[in-house]
């Protein structure tokens, strides 16, 4: 089921182990058979970390999702709660709890695990209910990396850039820090620790101070990792803005991957047999989990979305010829061959079904004219042209009232490029928006502005053209099919982020001084000490392990980035990557809007 | 875009730009094609019943997924509870019919702020040795918890043990000098939760002003104590809280929210008209005057409306029901909603268009756009032809379009307007190559003929006889255009 984590240089099945160790226990604390209530959306990332059966051999014999009114009926022992912290859920479990049949017998016995932690608010809200009384165990699961795949972790913490930036809240960075002294207990210390931006320093100071205060952490395994990376999302704004143009980016942009399932429109997944066709199409979107274990997808994921048909093309000739064999198997021994081969090639055709279909689906969308038309403008905008006047097609979208956070992505996006707008040009916008798309929107333009996405340029300095000729964030003469630099992932724009990443590696920070302080927050490097016997000697050739941690978010195209230069024949470094959350500009700028319905109570 | 459109040709083949098309000579789209086809076929090969090599159902989720078991284990104990469900779902007033909790406050006057301010004293009760002691009998505390308590844990190591999760005592910490250092310790541990917690307890034993004061030279700390009082809707500490620290455009911001939480239209305007006072930035405050004046001329407009609409006396009205009401919609829309059902009303009425423009300083662009799509809506070409007419001082008339034609065009179009209509507009589309695209794509043939006539193409001309009808009078044109050119060509 996990083997996908095991392929890459760091075998994050141990993590995942880990993960489960900690599960189980908890689980055997609660004695008998049980029942798990699940705050739905942390179904998504367990299902990373353990399939059903692990729990069902623990005695969870059923599952329900956690919502209002009466617990079902369910002949357990143990009802266990799997929440976040978060107040409204403890309304929820009041409810629950207050609903349950006390004469019912024999008495259920109730459970909270809080993911990924416990909070005192919440224990606190539930004792001014009157229930706290009613649970035996309150115990916190920390769920802090999950595994995504062999070089991918998450914190699926949608809130944590919102949290960092504009509440100034650092509890996401506690958490991160958490997750990295687990990953140095499993993996060994990492000697080396880069950072840029203020999170990234806290970050960093955590860690010390986490390892000074538990000096029996000190482990004595050998170090995988050689380079810690820690970036903020402040740094660079400007990335999860553009539209992603890798296969896999664009999946994100369009459908939205959750937890490395995607649901689809079904039309174009008919169902399979011929004669049925046009009798019960599926009206249930198609879901699909997508990750590395599919040999297919693993090899397309992270192209140029231009690059992919070509593949898909070939893979499918393949295919047909080697079903073809099937007439010149004359021999017993022949046929069995053949047929022994079968299954996998079945997996294969299937695969390439989906992507076939998949493929289709992006296609209509990347050939229609608004998206060639938008993609025009964030190109032109990131290459630093007519950055400082109102854009024309941003303001026909405002007329057409396209959807308002494609609009602010845009004007964003705009704002960025040029270290800001002029005020007279901020204001037009602004005023555009808000006439069309409701006057109440100034709470989230003003959110915007605090964060630093939406903003009136200050000094009257534009410094993003150094920025952008010194790290060369735009290239032009880019190639999608045989990329020989991680600007394919843009068609043109190299993700800042990334670069930032690779002259980290090669020839180091130094030759960008001036560039770094230019962009937001210190930059820093520490080292931790190592007991003299784990001090690597590293084999001629070997590459070096670095983990890349963006605090605030990463987009799927940063990590095909990472991946590419992972993958560059003299690149001498791998990259494992982690995040708080893996994000798109959409999902991004969503989690910074004022909520403007009243909450539900 | 005249400047885009004049350099075309040298900005799309310039290397700068790529446009995200697929290579020609490998045609992509025919490739997926080809490949779906492949695969396809396939499938009359092999048996698909046992391709499913890791069992998935439909919706994807492979079979034994944490969440496919939920829909398995729960389903048929579900269907008893759905009645109960959408009951609770309603919201507040349901829940009135819950059990009272043994507490007296509810769970919607937490949320909505209303409660005391006393609401959260015991959170505290929690952290005291006395707290827990009552508690702790019915609690049936694991014994590990309480091995390790202790009553008199340094700052620093009640903050630590907080961070995992033990319940601690802070009411020891009595002097403000204890309590500030706990506070410190709490920051420096960036845990959230702890560093809520400790304010809380801060917040309830220290005065406002001390609090405040210490508050401000801890930024961190505050940023937590606001947004917790955010999320629990205390908002009269909160904006005291701000006023103090002078932060007077937060506090302008925080009481214009609040707007949201008032249904009544009549309140909210209220409301709205007492946050025009309030010290936002000068451009903001333009916004929230407007935003008050809109919702003043909604409800106007809507009480007039709806009594028109019932009575059903104007056609308009009975031929066109509204939708739905006005009230609390954008600008713009309201603008639309004016052309649509008030259009040849006097400036001086509140729901005439123009009356609109001028109060709220519409820009011409924005009008034309949004008058004529209301006016193309209801197929009233004549005044889409007033609407962009313009004289001149001698009394001539002149067609001008603030948004250019091609975009009337394209409105036009979306509304269906005939081919007469949508001629008349493709033919004043300045630039000529996108004339011949709209005009060949909406099949405005005589613009079409006219243009080559004047590009004097005759090869364009004679491929374009194709697409008109045989017989038809365009044809005719082409031949006598043609025939000329020849004429001319030897004369």
């Amino acid at each position: 089921m996990a083997a996908h984590l095991s392929s890459g240089r760091v075998n994050l099945t141990a993590l995942r182990e880990a993960g489960r160790r900690e599960l189980r226990e908890f689980l055997d604390k609660c004695a008998g058979s049980k029942a798990i209530v699940w705050d739905e959306y942390l179904t998504g990332p367990f299902g990373l970390i353990a399939q059903y059966s692990l729990l069902k051999e623990h005695e969870v014999e059923k599952m329900f999702t956690l919502k209002p009114g009466r617990l079902p009926p369910a002949d357990v022992k143990n009802i266990i709660f799997f929440v976040r912290p978060k107040l409204e859920l403890m309304d929820i479990i009041t409810d629950n709890v207050l609903r349950e049949d006390r004469g019912r017998s024999p008495q259920r016995d109730f459970h909270i695990l809080f993911v990924p932690r416990r909070s005192l608010l919440c224990e606190q809200w539930l004792k001014e209910q009157g229930v706290l009384g009613s649970f035996i165990h309150r115990e916190q699961y920390s769920l802090d990396l999950i595994p995504f795949d062999g070089d991918l972790l998450s914190m699926e913490s949608e809130s944590a850039f919102k949290e960092c930036y504009l509440e100034s809240d650092q509890t996401s960075l506690y958490h991160a820090a958490k997750g990295l002294m687990t990953l140095q207990a499993l993996y060994g210390t990492i000697p080396q620790i880069f950072g840029k931006g203020d999170c990234a320093r806290h970050v960093a100071n955590m860690m010390i101070r986490m390892k000074r205060e538990f000096p029996g952490s000190q482990n004595s395994i050998f170090p995988v990792f050689d380079t810690l990376l820690l970036l903020d999302r402040n740094v660079d704004l400007l990335t999860p803005l553009a539209t992603q143009l890798t296969y896999e980016g664009l999946i994100d942009e369009i459908y939205g991957i959750q937890n490395t399932y995607v649901k689809l429109p079904p039309e174009k997944f008919a169902p399979k047999k011929q004669g049925e066709g046009g009798k019960d199409l599926p009206t249930e979107p198609k879901k699909l989990q997508l990750n590395s274990a599919e040999e297919l997808y693993a090899e397309i994921r992270d192209k140029n979305f231009n690059a992919v048909g070509s593949v898909l093309s070939k893979k499918a000739k393949i295919i047909s010829a080697a079903f073809e064999e099937r007439h010149h198997a004359k021999t017993v021994g022949e046929i069995k061959q053949f047929v022994s081969q079968l299954p996998h090639m079945q997996a294969a055709r299937s695969s390439l079904a989906n992507h076939t279909s998949i493929a289709e689906l992006i296609k209509d969308i990347t050939t229609s004219e608004d998206f060639f038309d938008n993609l025009t403008v964030e190109q032109e905008f990131m290459s630093g042209i007519d950055t400082d006047k109102v854009n024309n097609y941003i303001e026909d979208c405002i007329a057409q009232k396209h959807p308002l956070i494609k609009i602010l992505r845009l004007v964003c996006l705009q704002s960025v490029c040029n270290s800001g707008l002029k005020q007279k040009v901020l204001d037009h916008y602004k005023r555009e928006i808000l006439q069309t798309y409701g006057y109440e929107h100034i709470l989230t333009l003003n959110n915007l502005e605090k964060a630093g996405l939406l903003k009136p340029q200050t000094g009257g300095r534009n410094n993003y053209p150094t920025i952008r000729k010194t790290l060369r964030l735009w290239m032009d003469d880019v190639n999608e099919q045989n990329p020989n630099d991680i600007s394919y992932v843009y068609s043109g724009y190299a993700p800042l982020s990334v670069r930032l990443a690779q002259l980290l590696a090669r020839p180091g920070w130094r030759s960008i001084e001036e560039v770094l302080k230019m962009l937001p927050g210190p930059h820093f490097e520490e080292r931790q000490q190592l007991p003299t016997g784990l001090q690597k000697k590293r084999q001629h050739g070997e590459n070096r392990v670095t983990l890349v941690f963006f605090l605030g978010g990463v987009t799927y195209a940063e990590i095909a980035a990472l991946r590419f230069l992972s993958q560059m024949e003299d690149g001498g470094t791998e990259y494992i990557i982690a995040t708080t959350k893996l994000i798109n500009g959409t999902t991004w700028i969503k989690s910074l809007m004022e909520k403007l319905e009243p909450a539900p109570f | 875009m005249n400047r885009v459109r004049a350099d075309e040709e040298e900005y799309w083949h310039s290397s700068k730009f790529r446009a995200f098309t697929f290579d020609d000579e490998d045609d992509e789209l025919s490739q997926l094609k080809e490949s779906k086809r492949t695969v396809n076929s396939l499938r009359d090969i092999v048996d698909d019943e046992d391709d499913d090599l890791e069992r998935v159902s439909w919706s994807g989720e492979p079979v034994g997924s944490i969440s496919w078991s939920i829909k398995e284990t729960a389903s048929g104990s579900t269907s008893s509870l759905d009645g109960r469900d959408s009951s609770l779902q309603k919201g507040s007033s349901s829940y009135a019919a819950l059990p009272k909790p043994a507490s007296s406050y509810s769970l919607s006057s937490l949320f909505k702020g209303r409660n005391k301010l006393s609401s959260f004293q015991s959170l505290s009760d929690a952290l005291t040795d006395t707290g827990v002691k009552n508690y702790a009998p019915e609690l049936r505390r694991p014994k590990a918890e309480y091995k390790d308590y202790s009553s008199d844990w340094s700052p620093r190591d009640t903050v630590r043990r907080m961070q995992r999760g033990k319940v601690c005592s802070l009411e020891r910490f009595r002097s403000l000098q204890d309590k500030l250092v706990l506070l410190d310790e709490a920051v420096a541990g960036h845990d959230g939760n702890v560093i809520t917690a400790v304010l809380i307890f801060l917040k309830r034993t220290l005065r406002r002003e001390i609090l405040f004061r210490e508050l401000e030279v801890r930024q961190v700390a505050l940023c937590h104590l606001i947004h917790f009082l955010r999320e629990m809707g205390e908002q009269k500490f909160l904006l005291d809280l701000l006023r103090f620290l002078d932060r007077t455009e937060e506090v302008a911001l925080s009481q214009y929210r609040e707007h949201l939480n008032i249904q009544d239209v009549e309140k909210r305007r209220e409301f709205l008209k007492g946050c025009i006072g309030l010290p936002f930035s000068a451009e903001d405050t333009s916004h929230i005057q407007d935003h008050y004046t809109l919702l003043e001329r909604q409800i106007i407009i809507e009480a007039n409306d709806r009594h028109l609409e019932m009575a059903g006396q104007s056609e308009l009205f009975r031929k066109y029901p509204r939708k739905a009401s006005i009230l609390n919609m954008p600008l713009v829309t309201t603008l639309f909603y004016s052309c649509f059902y008030h259009y040849t009303e006097a400036e001086g009425m509140f729901s005439s268009p123009t009356n609109l423009k001028k109060t709220f300083k519409i820009p011409d662009k924005q009008y034309v756009l949004t008058a004529l799509a209301a006016r193309a809506k209801l197929r009233a070409w004549g005044d889409v032809d007033a609407l962009l007419t313009t004289k001149n001082w001698l009394g001539y008339t002149k067609k001008k379009a603030p948004i250019g034609f091609h975009r009337v065009v394209e409105i036009l179009q979306r509304n269906n307007a005939p081919v007469q209509v949508l001629q008349e507009y493709v033919r004043l589309v300045e630039d000529v190559e996108t004339r011949l695209n709209l005009a060949t794509k909406y099949k405005c043939h005589d613009v079409v003929i006219e243009t080559y006539r004047d590009l004097k193409d005759r090869i364009q001309l004679t491929a374009y006889k194709c697409k008109v009808e045989r017989g038809s009078a365009e044809e005719e044109k082409i031949h006598n255009i043609l025939s000329n050119m020849v004429r001319n060509a030897y004369s």
